[in-house]
């Protein structure tokens, strides 16, 4: 996010928007990852093995475990970085919910199975 | 009139925490079209923002209770193997909804889909409560927070939908069962 973007025209905030927009980006992310990591473990057997942290439970113990781990690592770092700005956030938004959206799709079998 | 272990915490995990849940998800929903519409005239009470904040909080905890138990204590029970040999497949979910061309989907549909999409409504709703935390009554100024927080919770109800659905018939098809039995109620008591 560029430096342009704070002190977008037609904004109005009492308090800066970049905290949420940490949040809301981070948890697109994190959506996102836990289908990602989903699709990844499911079609290539080293990574299946390697997700496997939790033998009674397989590989979605290692899937949500490293998607959880890096969706608050990333909330971490934008929060940090973006916590006193005013940003643009229909942009930020819009990458978010796609990520959402693309996770939701990722997680149904039949669209899985298309990889 | 009985229950088992498994049985009832897959009770607890579906019904206790995913149908609590799915009936909090409406309401939210509706709070914060109430308090954040276009219409909404009042400026938003400390009474109100507060109630919010917690309501929110409280699903997020559902939701990961829901994920957590189902994750680390039903689903073990659910893809445990059967031992070679084992002629009834009834503590065996997985193995026995496999077992049948009319019921392999509740597996490699339902429950390979409710497995994952499941996550998707804690990371939202903990969005959304951090957000209501944070900034409370001033979320009336962010126009675009406040549609991202509710499009997340809609989502949020997606997923948590999805699971819940499938769960029940997962359980309905073929039950999570096995463990200590606790009798309720026996024979001539009533």
């Amino acid at each position: 996010m560029s430096a342009q973007d704070s002190h977008v025209a037609g904004i109005s905030a009492h308090i800066p928007n970049g905290a949420g927009a940490a949040a809301v980006l981070a948890a697109g992310i994190g959506s996102f990852l836990v289908a990602l990591f989903a699709l990844l473990a499911d079609k290539i057997a080293a990574i299946k093995n390697l997700m496997i942290f939790y033998r009674p439970t397989g590989p979605l113990s290692g899937v949500t475990t490293c998607a959880i781990v890096v969706w608050l690592a990333v909330w971490l770092i934008l929060h940090e970085r973006w916590r006193n700005r005013t940003l643009a956030l229909a942009r930020i938004n819009t990458v978010a919910f796609i990520l959402l959206i693309v996770g939701v799709l990722l997680t149904f079998p039949p669209i899985t199975d298309l990889f | 009139m009985e229950f088992t272990t498994r049985g009832l915490w897959t009770l607890i995990h579906g019904m206790g925490f995913g149908g609590l849940y799915l009936m909090a998800c409406s309401g939210a929903i509706v709070e914060l079209y109430r308090r954040y519409g276009p219409r909404s005239p009042a400026p938003v009470a400390g009474r109100d923002e507060s109630f919010l904040r917690i309501y929110l909080a409280v699903m997020a905890v559902l939701a990961w209770f829901a994920v957590l138990t189902g994750a680390y204590i039903v689903y073990p029970w659910y893809r445990a193997v059967a031992p070679a040999g084992t002629t009834s497949l009834a503590e065996f979910p997985q193995r026995l909804l496999m077992s049948s061309p009319s019921t392999s989907a509740w597996h490699s549909i339902g429950m390979e889909w409710k497995e994952n999409v499941a996550w998707l409504a804690p990371i939202s709703i903990t969005m959304a409560a951090a957000v209501a935390i944070r900034y409370g009554r001033n979320l009336k100024d962010h126009l675009q927070l406040r549609a991202a927080l509710l499009g997340f919770v809609w989502i949020s109800l997606l997923a948590a939908g999805i699971a819940v659905f499938f769960g029940a018939m997962l359980n309905k098809n073929a039950p999570v069962e096995g463990g200590s039995t606790f009798h309720l109620v026996e024979r001539g008591q009533l």
